[in-house]
């Protein structure tokens, strides 16, 4: 079953599909998608209690109550992204469904039915990927279930079904008229069609419109399910001392006193620490405060972030970097060039920072392991748990719950936060449940970050005054290295550490990109656009410089260089028309534009902003997306001014710094967040596509830095090519 | 030790440590789960809940100052114009994540409920502290104006 691709469940081969089996090192696996009866051994949480007991499960996916409610059960984690809401559309659609019929529930974690359609038999969330790889595959099931609700309404009234309509939920024939709770019973003993007839997307309905989110009344009067709500008779709280720096280890550790703190139950050593076990948070802090350990730090990282940025900067001046991408004769055009420019650019370590901080619910009993988390990898986190507790994966079932953000931090490779809980449910011989939490502190010093990096960007341009040459060698550590993953790195290069820079999109006859490995003890993991966050902001800032350089406008020249990409081309036309970009906008304000394709959606953002002194006033961010086919154009522009504003502040502010190899910044008093005055005024526009649909949780993050300063440049004449901006023009 | 308090309209006895915050004593011995933890410092908001009509950082206040106060949390409040406020982040889809909105709710209602008519430096000013790490801030400003309109009307 795993053998064989079925092309109907690949939308678009070029969303990279051979990137994501690169990325997991899966090429040439594939995965069946489930349109078949689901099992009842491996049936999804029956949480939703709108899904009644009569409720027939038509496949994997599409599950219909006996009270008229459909239940579209979803294998991805929602964190803010929309996932309850796009998935549901796309069913809705297909099955001819009243948008208030929609219910959402999440899958169990099975990497056979719920893998990801890209990625192969992996169950995960990532990449912006959840509607893109879901769109035929969700379609098909869609398709299948309403045809066996016209099966068992062509039954029940001794009709062809072919004269059968479907519309708004109710399925009808002449007079005659079912909901699709009427037929429920009777289509779950119905045959599933094997190629359902999908619909022509010019009678879309739903798609296209805008739908409520169906998680928005759970979400506004404190009912919705975080992980840290998660409660179970008898639980524990666990907190987990760290070392204080990476690399460190437990010399020794006194418990007494932590044992004596009223609550404290248990001070147990994990394989990551040491675990404080109490009756309550409070109880475990205080416990956690009167733990008294040495950790041996020998082998630990001890640089700090001038030492690391030092380091980065001696590979790239002294070291021959990999070849990530090499067109033409790069050299030869360096030399025969009429003018050249060489910028240096530096980006930092950033926090995921999100709201809820990381956290997991462990229930162990005899032959099983439940987990209640908010994960992007359900399934390798399953592997993890299977791994400690000598379990078969098949006996660890993971509850996923709503996450309060993640940004790429709940897909760990190795699974840290879970493993956490699991170890130390283990380590209490499982006599009661544990819930494991982490404190803000915990959460910035425990790791992940987005790698810091290193970059040095040449050009070349000729008498003629175009760009004959362009030079990008990056310093980064990669993000697949020592992972399960890291299969996936291809002659040294880890295609998430020049995404954005290798495939650039202008016509530059002399191209060279490579890469210098760096290697730290710190660990670096995916956020937020991944590698785009920082080639995006090194390549479009460098590329406006360069335009200016030769005279030329930033906009008009970019236009002409992408005449090979139309895509591209249409969202910086929309962008730059709509943001009336060359109007004269007076003293101390600038227009910045950048465009970038990430995840298989172009973005083009324009920036305006107003500088007096050191103080930068973001005033309005411009944003034209084309993501195929918009599913739920609210729930885009949402993960556009969303993606804008993290983009922002890790722009203006964020920046994790490590002193003698210890974080510095432990919580929102140092390390800090966009507010809501610093918002600026964002408008997203839509370049209209009959594309397959493609990622946009993502996108909307890399065009915002380098737009910021190519504004800030055209305010001030001041180029910025460090991040964060922090105060670097009051000096 | 034991301390009666009064969670939205109701009287709970809780037998905790005097110094436990409030946020953590609401989430475990009240079972009231819909204010966050985000910071343990009063920087994120998360935990906003309100004591005697007036916004509070729930992580920071140990629970004997709320002795003989009255405490409000996301799940109770139900003025008109906390009822303005959910109509309008249900209305514009507010939520993305979600996680900080019980916060940004409490925060928004104890707004309206002193300025029915907020200026956007007005709304900068109360909602300063309310962290969104998913940038909802946009949707939160036109859901505060669009609640106040509909009180309006």
């Amino acid at each position: 079953m795993l053998d064989k691709i079925d092309p109907r469940f690949l939308p678009r081969p070029a969303l990279s599909r051979r990137r994501f089996l690169e990325v997991i090192g899966l090429s040439g696996a594939g995965f069946m998608v489930g349109c078949g009866p689901a099992a009842d051994d491996a049936a999804p949480d029956s949480t939703d209690p709108a899904a009644g007991p009569a409720a027939a499960d038509l496949n994997h996916f599409v599950r219909i109550g006996a009270d008229n409610t459909v239940t579209v059960i979803i294998k991805h984690l929602d964190k803010g992204q929309g996932v309850t809401t796009g998935l549901p559309t796309i069913v809705a659609e297909e099955l001819d469904a009243d948008w208030s019929q929609m219910r959402h529930e999440f899958a169990p974690a099975d990497a056979a039915r719920y893998g990801h359609g890209f990625f192969g038999p992996l169950q995960m969330t990532g990449g912006s990927s959840s509607v893109a790889n879901s769109w035929m595959q969700l379609r098909n099931a869609a398709a299948a279930a309403r045809a066996m609700l016209v099966g068992a309404a062509a039954s029940r009234w001794g009709v062809p079904a072919a004269e059968i309509s479907v519309s708004g939920g109710i399925v009808s024939h002449g007079g005659q008229s079912a909901t699709f709770g009427e037929l429920a019973a009777a289509a779950a003993d119905i045959e599933p069609p094997a190629e359902p007839a999908l619909k022509d997307p010019a009678e879309f309905t739903l798609i296209g419109t805008r739908l409520p989110r169906l998680d928005s009344a759970a979400k506004t009067d404190g009912s919705a399910q975080f992980t840290l709500d998660v409660s179970r008779p008898g639980m524990l709280t666990a907190v987990v001392a760290r070392p204080p720096k990476f690399g460190a280890r437990i010399a020794s550790f006194d418990a007494r006193k932590a044992l004596e703190v009223p609550g404290v139950t248990d001070v147990v050593e994990i394989p990551r620490g040491i675990a404080v076990v109490a009756s309550s948070v409070w109880s475990a802090l205080a416990g956690r405060d009167a733990l008294d350990v040495d950790w041996a730090d020998d082998d630990a990282e001890q640089r700090g972030s001038s030492r690391l940025f030092a380091d980065f900067k001696h590979a790239v001046d002294n070291e021959a970097p990999l070849t990530a991408r090499a067109d033409g004769d790069t050299d030869a055009a360096f030399a025969a060039a009429a003018t050249t420019l060489r910028r240096e650019f530096r980006l930092p370590f950033l926090a995921h920072a999100t709201m809820e901080p990381m956290d997991c619910v462990v229930e162990l009993s005899g032959n099983a392991c439940d987990i209640w988390t908010g994960s992007q990898m359900q399934t390798t986190d399953q592997m993890a748990a299977a791994g400690i507790t000598g379990l078969l994966p098949e006996q660890v079932r993971i509850h996923t719950q709503f996450a309060g953000g993640s940004f790429g931090r709940r897909a760990a490779p190795n699974s840290d936060y879970v493993a956490e809980a699991v170890m130390t449910a283990k380590a209490i011989g499982g006599r009661a449940p544990v819930k494991l939490v982490w404190t803000r502190e915990d959460d910035m010093r425990a790791g992940f970050y987005r790698p810091m990096s290193y970059h040095v960007l040449e050009g070349a341009v000729d008498e003629a005054g175009n760009i004959s040459a362009w030079r990008h060698r990056t310093a980064v550590q990669s993000l697949l290295a020592g992972t399960p993953f890291q299969g996936a790195i291809q002659d040294g290069v880890d295609s998430s550490s020049v995404e954005g820079a290798r495939n650039l999109p202008y016509r530059i006859d002399n191209l060279f990109v490579g890469v210098h490995n760096m290697e730290s003890k710190i660990p670096v993991l995916w956020w937020r656009s991944v590698g785009h966050t920082q080639n995006a902001f090194v390549t479009e800032a460098f590329i406006d410089e360069l335009a200016v350089a030769a005279g030329r406008d930033p906009y008009e020249h970019r236009r002409e260089l992408l005449a090979d990409h139309p895509r591209h081309r249409a969202v910086l036309d929309l962008a730059a028309e709509r943001s009336g970009w060359g109007e004269e906008l007076g003293p101390n304000r600038g227009r910045g534009i950048a465009v970038h394709e990430s995840f298989g959606t172009l973005v083009a953002e324009v920036v305006d902003v107003t500088v007096n002194g050191g103080k930068i006033s973001v005033d309005r961010v411009v944003c034209a997306v084309d993501c195929g086919i918009a599913i739920n154009p609210d729930v885009i522009r949402a993960q556009m001014e969303g993606g804008i504003g993290q983009a922002l502040s890790a722009a203006l502010r964020e920046e994790v710094t490590l002193e003698d190899g210890r974080i510095r910044e432990d919580n929102f008093d140092q390390y800090q967040p966009l507010r809501i005055d610093e918002m600026p005024t964002v408008e997203v526009h839509f370049v209209a596509s009959a594309e397959p649909p493609s990622g946009v949780g993502e996108p909307g993050v890399p065009p915002l830095a380098p737009a910021l300063v190519n504004a800030i440049a055209a305010a001030t004449g001041k180029r910025l090519y460090r991040l964060p901006i922090g105060d670097q023009l009051e000096s | 030790m034991a301390l009666e308090l009064e969670v939205n309209g109701q009287r709970v006895t809780v037998d905790v440590p005097d110094d436990k915050p409030l946020l953590w004593v609401l989430r475990e011995d009240v079972g009231l789960t819909g204010t966050k933890f985000g910071c343990g410092i009063a920087q994120c908001g998360a935990c906003t809940v309100h004591i005697d009509g007036s916004p509070a950082r729930a992580c920071v206040t140990p629970v004997s100052r709320v002795a003989g106060k009255s405490v409000t949390t996301v799940e109770g409040v139900g003025s008109r114009e906390a009822m303005a406020v959910r109509n309008a982040w249900r209305e514009l889809d507010v939520v993305q994540c979600g996680y900080c909105q019980s916060g940004q709710m409490m925060s928004a209602t104890a707004l309206l409920e002193s300025n029915p008519a907020p200026s956007d430096a007005d709304i900068d000013q109360a909602m300063r502290g309310n962290l969104c790490r998913c940038a909802t801030y946009q949707r939160i400003r036109a859901a505060i104006h669009r609640a106040a309109d509909s009180l309006e009307a």
